[in-house]
C-alpha cells in the first residue's frame, strides 16, 4: 500500500493515471511538509543530544572564571568602551558643508557664467553671498579656533 | 570491553569492532584545532606548515582557530618574553578541554639563546602542561609535523574515564591555571609548582 505524500493533482491524473487513487488513501496535502519539518529538527537535536550525552558521560565540565569571561583574548579589556568625541568635530564637519555645497554649484556657474541672464546672476550671488555670511558668522563666534 | 585477539580475529574477518573511546579518540586525534597563535619566528615555520608545501591539512590540523574557545592544541610558536607570559597562560585557560600544549622551537623548550637574558621566560613549561617538545632553532615543517603526528598517537592512547585518564578528562583536575603577574623584575611566581618539577642537580661530593 503506497501512500501519498505529493499534493492532490500531482501528477495529474488521466489520461495517465496510476490506477492507485481507488485504495490509496488520501493523506493531507501538506503531509510532506511536515515530515520535512520533523526532519529538519531532527538533524540538529540528535547530535546535539549526543553531544550532551557525551559530556555527561565523559568530560565532566570544568568552569573557572577566566575560561568562562566574555572577553577571549589575552589581554583583559582596560577603560570605558564608550568612547566620546569632541563636540568640536561636529562644528568642522558643518563648516565643511559650506565648501562642499558650495564647490558642487559654483562649478557649473563659472562654464555657464557668459550665457547667464542677469537675473541668474543676482540668484547665484545671493546663494554665494548666504553661505559666505555662514562661515562669517561661525569665523566670528571662534568656531575656526580649535580649542 | 573486547579483547584484542577477538578484535583482531572479527577484523580479519571483515567486521569491525571499536570502542566509544577509541572511536573518540580516532576523532579527537585527527582534528586537531591549532589555535593562530604566533610568538616569533617559530611562528614563521608554523605558517609554512600550514601551506601547500607541508600542507597540515593531510593530519586534519589546518583549521588554525583566532579563538581560544575553539581551539584543541595551542602551538606555543616562538620565544616566550615574560611580558606576555600572562597572555598564554590566560589563553590557555581560555581553551576548552581536552587541549593540548606543544612547545615549538628551543626558546618555548628553555628559553634557547636567550636563556642567559633577563626578559625571556626559561621554557613554558614552568607554567603549562607541555604535551610535545620539539627541538629545532627553528625547527623545520617536518619537525613540527612529526610532533603533531606524535601528539596524535598520543591522544589515540588516552583514557577517558577512570583512573589514569588524561589529565583534559580528570575531573578532579584544576580548570585553570594560575596566571603569573609581571612584576617590577620578573614573574610572580616565577613557575607554577604544581606542574613544573625541575630535576635536582647531581654533585660529586
Amino acid at each position: 500500500m503506497a501512500y501519498r505524500l505529493l499534493p492532490i493533482g500531482y501528477p495529474p491524473a488521466p489520461p495517465y493515471s496510476f490506477a492507485c487513487s481507488m485504495n490509496t488513501p488520501e493523506l493531507h496535502p501538506y503531509l510532506f511538509l511536515m515530515v520535512l519539518l520533523g526532519m529538519a529538527m531532527a538533524f540538529p537535536l540528535i547530535p546535539l543530544a549526543l553531544a550532551r550525552l557525551w559530556a555527561i558521560r565523559f568530560a565532566t565540565p570544568r568552569p573557572g572564571p577566566q575560561k568562562n569571561s566574555t572577553y577571549e583574548c589575552g589581554i583583559e579589556t582596560r577603560g570605558d568602551p564608550l568612547v566620546q568625541f569632541r563636540s568640536g568635530y561636529y562644528l568642522y564637519g558643518i563648516l565643511f558643508l559650506i565648501f562642499d555645497v558650495e564647490a558642487v554649484f559654483l562649478f557649473p556657474f563659472a562654464v555657464s557664467f557668459l550665457g547667464l541672464s542677469v537675473g541668474a546672476v543676482m540668484a547665484m550671488l545671493v546663494f554665494v553671498l548666504l553661505l559666505a555670511e555662514g562661515l562669517a558668522w561661525a569665523w566670528l563666534k571662534g568656531l575656526l579656533d580649535w580649542k | 570491553m573486547i579483547d584484542e585477539g577477538l578484535q583482531n580475529e572479527l577484523a580479519r574477518q571483515g567486521v569491525f569492532v571499536t570502542s566509544l573511546q577509541e572511536l573518540s579518540n580516532w576523532g579527537r586525534s585527527n582534528s586537531v584545532w591549532p589555535m593562530t597563535f604566533g610568538l616569533a619566528c617559530c611562528a614563521i615555520e608554523m605558517i609554512a606548515t600550514s601551506m601547500a608545501r607541508y600542507d597540515i591539512a593531510r593530519f586534519g590540523s589546518e583549521v588554525f582557530r583566532p579563538s581560544p574557545r575553539q581551539s584543541d592544541l595551542m602551538i606555543v610558536a616562538g620565544t616566550v618574553t615574560k611580558k606576555m607570559v600572562p597572555q598564554v597562560v590566560r589563553l590557555y585557560n581560555q581553551m576548552p578541554e581536552p587541549k593540548y600544549v606543544i612547545a615549538m622551537g628551543a626558546c618555548a623548550i628553555s628559553g634557547g639563546p636567550f636563556k642567559e637574558g633577563y626578559n625571556v621566560l626559561k621554557g613554558v613549561d614552568r607554567f603549562l602542561p607541555v604535551d610535545i617538545h620539539i627541538p629545532g632553532c627553528p625547527p623545520r615543517p617536518e619537525a613540527l609535523l612529526h610532533g603533531l603526528i606524535t601528539l596524535q598517537k598520543k591522544m589515540a592512547g588516552e583514557q577517558l574515564t577512570g583512573p589514569g585518564c588524561a589529565r583534559s578528562f580528570d575531573p578532579a583536575a584544576p580548570s585553570e591555571f594560575p596566571v603569573p603577574i609581571l612584576g617590577a623584575h620578573d614573574l610572580s611566581p616565577p613557575c607554577n609548582d604544581a606542574i613544573w618539577h625541575p630535576p635536582s642537580p647531581k654533585r660529586n661530593e
